[in-house]
């Protein structure tokens, strides 16, 4: 550094360079010009999105495809408002995200100045941290703070409040920062004892059985997950944010469990002695009913969060640590246990209840995904929306490596799928990213559209278009007597004019013969485009397990009877 | 939950916090999330200017409570949340205390003061105030007794709590 003094907004910018920041989301207001100015000729590429909600939705794709720090910049007031569901939906899924916003000077706080929000006040319950800063100097420190928690143990998003004054502030140097964090702490090893304890309960196990979540994935403990699923000879099912992490064509993969997981896998949770959760939080779509869930099974939680352990379902076993730490530890102390009979009767099940759907009539959603995961092939990027197609694709794109399946898990986002692709697409140029959209969700966000094309991003859009926010209609139809209410999506627009409009090539599937022409086409063309698949509108997604019922209650097909209302939330 | 096999009971937390803006609502955000009632809050200096101490009395379940303490140790401001509710700590709570007190039952009122050792901070020709100190129930207890005098107005601290010997809090 020079004797020249930097301004506030310099500094940041500088740090986030040191950070290893390549690109910046967001929008510019008022509030923010300081550090918008700052970007100016510097090497971190600011990516202008068409709404904040996009901005970090593109942060978060781009975090979960490469496993760095997303990073959005808005300005105060409603551009800050504007992030709150990206906030919540990073860290329902503890994605690592660094959201700067924009403030009013610091004199005006408080005083309804235009623009000006209790933006810390409405995002607490959303972030892992935050900051408003209120001095200069604290700038290197609360960058780097923010960068250093958002990134480390269990991650999750950092806000940083920036009044206008004290970006426009000048400072020395941004030298070297004392944290100040005496309140955070992060799990080393996990207990030996416990580990050693674990290691014997599997051997004595007959049906044990791992259940993987994004923790595993978050944490890269893919090379021990396969290690310890062939060592042991143990099934593995996953999460909806676990797949992948375990190939799902590897033969013992089972692929997802719960709510709409395979009938496999939930056989297998249902009649498991043993069941070791490494970094899932027990999720009630995969769970179910807590108090018949897996009831008598021996229960293990291997978690970087000891908020999780004992949260929602007691367990017998549990270890605070890292995935990939802890499964090391464990490895060595495996040794393997009777499991052949287990393993021939989840393949039977496996034989026995294959994924399917009726191929006749219309267009289904599950042949377009199916074919679309065959011909994008293994290496592909997938990202979707949040709803019935969701579903599907959880089903039907089989995922072979982590950070290659992107979805809002948790917070159920819709309108997630196309700024996660977009994102996703800049952290891994050069690779096949896919968004699998629904109708509904899709024109949450589709305004990102722009950017996408303004950035000429290969992305492939796939709208699985069923004129009906589905997912709502299907519960209707089995639950509420087929009282329709509010989920006919009459007044969608013509999505591949609406594509073209922006220049996007766009192609449109009306016919089960259109499907794998179509895709096809659409995947090798060179540039952004976006498929609309008009498909059946009435199909369901099946298996089903009503909200908040146990797994052995789970529905293979359209029941024939009237269904109670389910017990659990939506 | 499909059930809460939870006792109901009332707890007394120390927490050792960065002494920074925002960290009360951070901790109030994580009792309210779960729908407990905060029933007294004490929040003050510690002898480190950069830390604070508070103390929170919750009604509540045991298991929700070890869960909101949990949550609360992973809030980054907070260096530890501990319960010592079932724990033999050094307890204190002040009250003030004003009641109806015609001069005629002045006597009786201050029999009652001494055995709670109550001092007078304020008389008045109709009025008497009183403070009190001790733990939280020998508080309940005082003001049981006062009540027959018609009590205009009371306002306590809300507990402290402090570990014996050499351990810190």
């Amino acid at each position: 550094m020079s004797d020249k003094l930097l301004t506030g907004a310099e500094a940041l910018v500088e740090i986030m360079i040191e950070e290893g920041v390549e690109y910046v989301f967001g929008l510019p207001g008022g509030s923010a010009i300081p550090i918008y100015d700052a970007l100016v000729g510097r090497n971190v590429k600011l990516i202008l999105t068409r709404h904040e909600q996009g901005a970090v939705h593109m942060a978060d794709g781009f975090a979960r495809a490469t496993g760095k720090v997303g990073v959005a910049l808005v300005t105060s007031g409603p551009g800050a408002t504007n992030t709150v569901t990206g906030l919540f939906t990073a860290l329902m899924d503890s994605v690592p995200l660094v959201v700067v916003c924009g403030q009013m000077p610091s004199w005006t706080l408080g005083l309804d100045a235009f623009q000006e929000a209790d933006v810390s006040g409405i995002t607490y319950p959303c972030v892992k941290h935050s900051y408003l800063v209120k001095d200069v100097a604290d700038i290197p420190r609360v960058v780097r703070e923010a960068f250093f928690l958002a990134r480390s143990g269990r991650p999750g998003p950092v806000l940083i409040d920036m009044p206008k004054d004290i970006s426009g502030a000048t400072l020395r140097d941004i030298g070297h920062s004392e944290f100040h964090l005496p309140g955070y702490s992060l799990p080393r090893e996990g207990d030996q004892a416990a580990v050693a304890a674990v290691a014997k309960a599997i051997k004595a196990a007959r049906r044990p059985l791992l259940l993987v979540g994004h923790g595993a994935a978050i944490s890269g403990a893919s090379r021990e997950v396969r290690e310890l699923v062939e060592k042991m000879r143990m099934p593995a099912v996953s999460t909806l944010l676990g797949k992948g992490v375990l190939p799902e064509s590897h033969e013992l993969s089972l692929g997802m469990l719960g709510m709409h997981g395979t009938a496999y896998a939930n056989k297998a949770t249902v009649a498991c002695d043993l069941i070791m959760s490494v970094g899932s939080r027990w999720d009630d779509r995969i769970v179910g009913s807590y108090a018949e869930f897996c009831k008598d099974a021996v229960k293990i939680h291997i978690d970087i969060d000891p908020a999780e352990l004992d949260k929602v379902v007691k367990v017998d076993i549990g270890i605070i640590g890292d995935a990939k730490t802890v499964l090391g530890q464990m490895l060595p102390l495996l040794e393997r246990g009777d499991t052949d009979e287990w393993v021939r009767q989840v393949a039977r099940w496996r034989r026995e209840y294959p994924l399917a759907y009726r191929k006749e009539g219309k267009v289904r959603a599950q042949h377009v995904i199916e074919e679309l995961r065959a011909l994008a092939g293994d290496a592909a990027v997938f990202t979707t929306d949040v709803g019935q197609h969701q579903m599907w694709a959880a089903q039907f794109v089989g995922s072979e490596a982590p950070r290659n399946w992107i979805s809002s898990g948790g917070a159920g986002t819709m309108g997630f799928g196309l700024p996660a692709a977009i994102g996703a697409q800049l952290g891994r140029p050069g690779e096949r990213v896919v968004a699998i959209v629904g109708d509904g969700g899709f024109q949450m966000t589709l305004s990102e559209l722009a950017t996408m094309c303004n950035l000429k991003l290969p992305v492939k859009i796939i709208v699985i278009n069923n004129h009906y926010l589905g997912m709502v209609r299907q519960w209707q139809s089995m639950f509420y007597d087929e009282r329709y209410s509010g989920v006919d999506l009459e007044g969608n627009p013509d999505f591949v004019k609406l594509a073209q409009s922006y220049g996007i090539k766009a192609y449109r599937i009306t016919r089960p013969a259109d499907v794998r022409r179509v895709l096809k086409a659409a995947l090798a063309h060179d540039g952004p485009c976006l498929v609309d698949a008009e498909v059946e509108k009435h199909d369901n997604v099946f298996p089903m397990i009503p909200a908040g019922a146990p797994l052995r209650d789970m529905l293979l097909e359209p029941p024939r009877r009237k269904l109670d209302k389910p017990t659990g939330g939506t | 939950m499909d059930g809460d096999s939870n006792g109901i009971a009332r707890h007394s937390l120390s927490l050792y916090v960065a002494n920074k803006p925002g960290v009360l609502i951070r901790i109030a955000l994580v009792f309210s999330r779960r729908g407990f009632n905060i029933d007294s809050l004490v929040v003050s200096a510690t002898e480190d200017p950069r830390f604070s101490r508070m103390n929170i009395v919750a009604i509540g379940g045991r298991e929700t409570l070890e869960q909101i303490l949990k949550q609360l140790n992973k809030l980054v401001d907070v260096i530890h949340a501990r319960d010592y509710s079932y724990e033999d700590v050094i307890q204190k709570e002040l009250a003030l205390i004003k009641i109806d007190c015609l001069p005629e039952r002045r006597a009786e009122a201050l029999q009652i003061m001494e055995a709670f050792k109550a001092r007078t901070i304020d008389l008045a020709e109709a009025t008497l105030a009183v403070e009190v100190t001790g733990s939280s129930e020998k508080l309940d207890a005082f003001e049981l007794l006062l009540r027959p005098f018609g009590i205009r107005e009371m306002v306590r601290t809300g507990k402290v709590l402090m570990a014996r010997g050499a351990e810190t809090t």
